[in-house]
């Protein structure tokens, strides 16, 4: 007899089916960041497991946690909201460092990884102070 | 009941975020160039954090909370200090 048997059996249901969700997000996201084939699909595949993956984690815990205490806690919110708010910034400034490092920097790799002809004039292709060099560290 | 059911779902998401650190492993191992790297070490941190939590659930202490937070705000600041490094070639400029 543990901890968690002071939970009651609705209360312990609704965890289970909440941490099986999350869990298997997060699964799912890392097989896609192993199975995709470019750079550009595996930076989508992790966000499945850092939106609903981490909420569904986080309700659980939360559930747990104000089970046993008896009371409504609700710290985890804090990572929840972080990791909803870091996750895009984080990933936004890699896709944006991965197309300034390909090949040909500014061009959109099409799906089968080959470059197009694409220049992707942004407001970040700036030619004048990046003469095409190529990227140092591979 | 209740402990027989959260132990089989505990053990369950032990078992998926282990494998999930597992396959973010192999691509940060593997990762054909930097950024790929970058990508798995993120979803490295993330991973752990989540297994950081399930397992603060199985021990029933809150201090498992507080580890979470802090590997959340360490993976933040390590994949944006490096994705920076990528873009400009330094972190500070």
């Amino acid at each position: 007899m543990s901890h968690l048997s002071e939970i009651p059996p609705f209360g312990a249901v609704m965890i289970a089916i909440f941490l099986v969700i999350g869990s298997t997000l997060a699964l799912i996201g890392n097989l896609g960041l192993v199975r995709l084939r470019t750079f550009y699909e595996r930076l989508h595949a992790p966000t499945l497991g850092t939106s609903w993956g981490t909420a569904a984690t986080v309700l659980a815990s939360m559930l747990t946690f104000s089970f046993l205490n008896g009371r409504l806690l609700v710290h985890e919110l804090a990572i929840g909201i972080f990791i909803m708010i870091t996750t895009p910034v984080a990933f936004l400034l890699l896709g944006r460092a991965a197309r300034r490092r390909d090949p040909g920097s500014g061009a959109i790799m099409s799906p089968d990884g080959a470059p197009t002809d694409d220049t992707g004039a942004g407001e970040e292709s700036r030619p004048e102070d990046e003469p095409q060099v190529t990227p140092k560290a591979r | 009941m209740s402990e027989t059911v959260l132990l089989w779902a505990l053990g369950y998401a032990e078992i998926a975020l282990g494998l999930a650190c597992l396959l973010a492993g192999w691509r940060l191992l593997r990762g054909p160039r930097a950024h790929d790297r970058v990508l798995g070490m993120d979803t490295l941190y993330s991973n752990i954090m989540l297994l950081t939590l399930v397992v603060g659930m199985r021990s029933g202490s809150s201090f498992f909370f507080e580890v979470a937070v802090l590997i959340a705000i360490l993976g933040f600041a390590a994949t944006s200090a490096l994705a920076k490094f990528l873009l400009r070639g330094e972190v500070i400029e």
